[in-house]
């Protein structure tokens, strides 16, 4: 599996974009998966989840590289959103420990992860309908005085506060070109704003590590490349992203390393460039037997080695005294 | 006409009587938790009777000073909230209505049985407890006095007068709330829990804050009932108080602060127009005798409630002071 690093492709896309420092550090990283990375700001260590009898996530070793993008992609199925949910607390694990800059993430409820600086978002876009644009965004700061009952009854004491969380606001809107929206129920807005706003809404606290689950799934093309762009931006502010996302031309552009997920484990990890060789990857999009026809031969010998086992199984119930035939063929 | 007259004079003292102060300050408790932080509480009635009986027994079993009935009515309603959500305010949304309207019919049920009859005097109830409450009134309690072509009793008169101020004191303290950042995060938590918790909001002390507060608001309603009438029976605590209110709640306006107050005024002049309206129409002889006699009023008059609210719901989902855009939202 471990393929040999290929730092051709790396420098060509490195020289592009001037500060993909995370890139410039991965260069040298082997292609392994639970390899070590220079600067990880989260690591996870022998991470499992199962939901009666299946494993839905099943990670020995995972780091996320500081200030990068990552991409995390896979078959449906392949534990993506679960392993999202276990890192910010939504669901906890059967086993395993995942830190945050060194700092356990173990137990802690979805808020206090969110607190620590990791904010996320989701699958299914979570607006909030019924409030105003700006309204969800406000939500978004953190510290607010007046979100405790009782300094929420005395104006004075917050509005300092939410004027300045305001302007905050307003300027992320602008950025996301939502500001003419901000009057408007969040209930009114399109698919793709939402996504938008959803993530505006996570950077008005000011995050570390932004997680973003498909943040392009169900927006129309010329909206995924401003989408795109606000991704980037969070890494020129030196957030560190983690993606999920099935488009892989999407993956291809953004990503500074991409970890690849099926059936729970983690079956590859590289720059994006060395995701579409890696035979791991192939097999478990494609399955294991993809390119093997069987030929007739194969076919013949299958079918002669079958048909021998039957034999041996039908010889042994003869010498013994009963057990039916069909119970032969079954084993 | 004169009796016509006579009956909207009725159901106008109706709508501004105590009873439409329980109903308001129940329906203000229902706003707190179901307009604005989402949470199904289908027993606020159990608040109600666990406020008229705080005073109840502490002055009339035990012999306490009515204000410490208050505060013991008062303390048992923040125990039951907690009771209720500690549970279920981490489950879904149906556990904690299931909780509740099992809770208020037990309730109902415990003070009315037979082994807690020493301390709740049974289904008969408990009653001579609000004098040190009506000796306060700055008039005569004992006259009758004329107000809007009715006459109220000097102590009614009190109580109405104190319950209005309550609910003002109550709508003012919900309207402060819902426009602060704190209304914020309640109102978003009604929309989506986990956005709030993605966005580092402990959601599970935000909707204990508002049943808490939505319980304190319904124990007060039943201590204005409780010294309105004078006497407290657990079966004037019947679960169908709860639905009248929600009911209240929808005709004003959920969301809307003023909404639960104006609800529940209309709510009871409704009702009591209703019966004294069509009483007057028989009497008159407007509707024949044939087809409607007196002594159905009582039932006919809520088959006429119900057709009102579904053509409410058909044509004004929003309520009297509801935003009908908001309300479409959810129709996506």
């Amino acid at each position: 599996m471990p393929a040999e690093p290929n730092p051709t492709g790396a420098t060509a896309s490195g020289a592009r974009v001037p500060a993909r420092l995370a890139q410039a550090a991965l260069r040298d990283v082997p292609w392994e998966v639970g390899v070590a990375k220079p600067d990880p700001t989260i690591v996870v260590d022998g991470v499992t989840r199962t939901f009666g009898g299946l494993t839905a996530v099943s990670v020995d070793h995972l780091e996320i590289q500081r200030g990068g993008i990552t991409g995390l992609i896979g078959p449906n199925g392949a534990g993506k959103t679960t392993l999202f949910n276990l890192l910010t607390g939504f669901d906890q694990p059967d086993s395993g420990t995942w830190t945050f800059d060194g700092r356990s993430l173990g137990k802690l409820a979805p808020h206090q992860v969110a607190r620590l600086g990791v904010v996320r978002t989701f699958q299914l876009t979570k607006a909030l309908s019924r409030l105003t644009v700006l309204q969800n965004m406000l939500l978004g700061a953190q510290g607010q005085k007046g979100e405790s009952f009782f300094s929420a009854l005395v104006p004075a004491l917050w509005r300092g506060q939410e004027k300045a969380n305001t302007e905050k606001a307003m300027e992320l809107l602008r950025r996301f070109k939502l500001d003419a929206k901000k009057d408007d129920f969040a209930g009114t807005l399109s698919g793709g704003q939402r996504k938008l706003l959803e993530m505006a809404r996570a950077l008005m606290s000011d995050p570390q590590v932004v997680m973003l689950d498909e943040p392009m799934a169900g927006v129309n093309p010329a909206l995924t490349q401003s989408l795109l762009g606000h991704v980037k931006d969070l890494r020129e502010e030196g957030m560190t992203v983690i993606f999920v996302e099935h488009d892989m031309d999407v993956v291809r552009d953004i990503s500074d390393w991409v970890v690849v997920m099926a059936a729970g484990n983690v079956i590859a990890e590289g720059p994006p460039e060395s995701i579409s060789q890696n035979k791991a990857v192939v097999d478990a999009y494609l399955g294991a037997h993809h390119d093997a026809p069987l030929t007739v031969e194969d076919e013949d010998r299958q079918l002669a080695e079958a048909e021998a086992a039957i034999a041996r199984e039908s010889e042994g119930t003869e010498a013994g005294t009963s057990a039916p035939d069909q119970g032969g063929t079954a084993r | 006409m004169g009796e016509f007259i006579d009956a909207v004079a009725i159901a106008v003292k109706a709508g501004i009587g105590f009873q439409a102060v329980f109903l308001a300050l129940l329906a203000i408790g229902i706003n707190m938790q179901f307009g604005y932080a989402g949470l199904l509480n289908f027993g606020q009635i159990a608040f109600a009777l666990l406020g008229a009986y705080g005073i109840a027994i502490s002055v009339s079993q035990w012999g306490l000073d009515f204000w410490v009935g208050v505060l013991i009515g008062l303390v048992a309603a923040v125990v039951l909230a907690l009771l209720l959500g500690l549970p279920t305010l981490r489950l879904r949304a149906d556990y904690l209505a299931i909780a509740t309207i099992a809770a208020a019919e037990g309730l109902r049920l415990l003070f009315r049985s037979v082994s807690a009859t020493p301390v709740t005097n049974g289904s008969r109830g408990i009653s001579g407890f609000n004098r040190q409450f009506v000796e306060l009134a700055p008039w005569d309690t004992g006259r009758r006095y004329s107000l809007l072509g009715t006459f109220w009793s000097g102590a009614d008169l009190w109580v109405a007068a104190v319950g209005w101020t309550l609910v003002a004191l109550a709508s003012l303290l919900v309207w402060g709330l819902v426009r602060s950042p704190w209304g914020r995060v309640v109102k978003s938590i009604r929309e989506d829990e986990d956005a709030v918790r993605a966005l580092g909001k402990n959601v599970y002390v935000y909707k204990m804050q508002a049943l808490v507060l939505g319980g304190i608001f319904g124990a007060l309603g039943g201590m204005i009932y409780a010294v309105g009438t004078g006497s407290t029976t657990p079966d004037q605590y019947q679960n169908a108080n709860t639905f009248l209110a929600y009911a209240a709640l929808i005709l004003g306006g959920a969301a809307r602060v003023l909404g639960p107050v104006v609800g529940a005024m209309l709510m009871y002049f409704i009702i009591q127009f209703a019966d004294s309206g069509l009483r007057s129409l028989i009497e008159n002889g407007v509707i024949p005798a044939g087809l409607l006699s007196t002594t159905d009023v009582a039932q006919i008059r809520f088959v006429i409630i119900g057709l009102g609210l579904i053509l409410l719901l058909v044509f004004r989902p929003q309520g009297i002071f509801g935003d009908r855009r908001e309300v479409m939202l959810d129709a996506r």
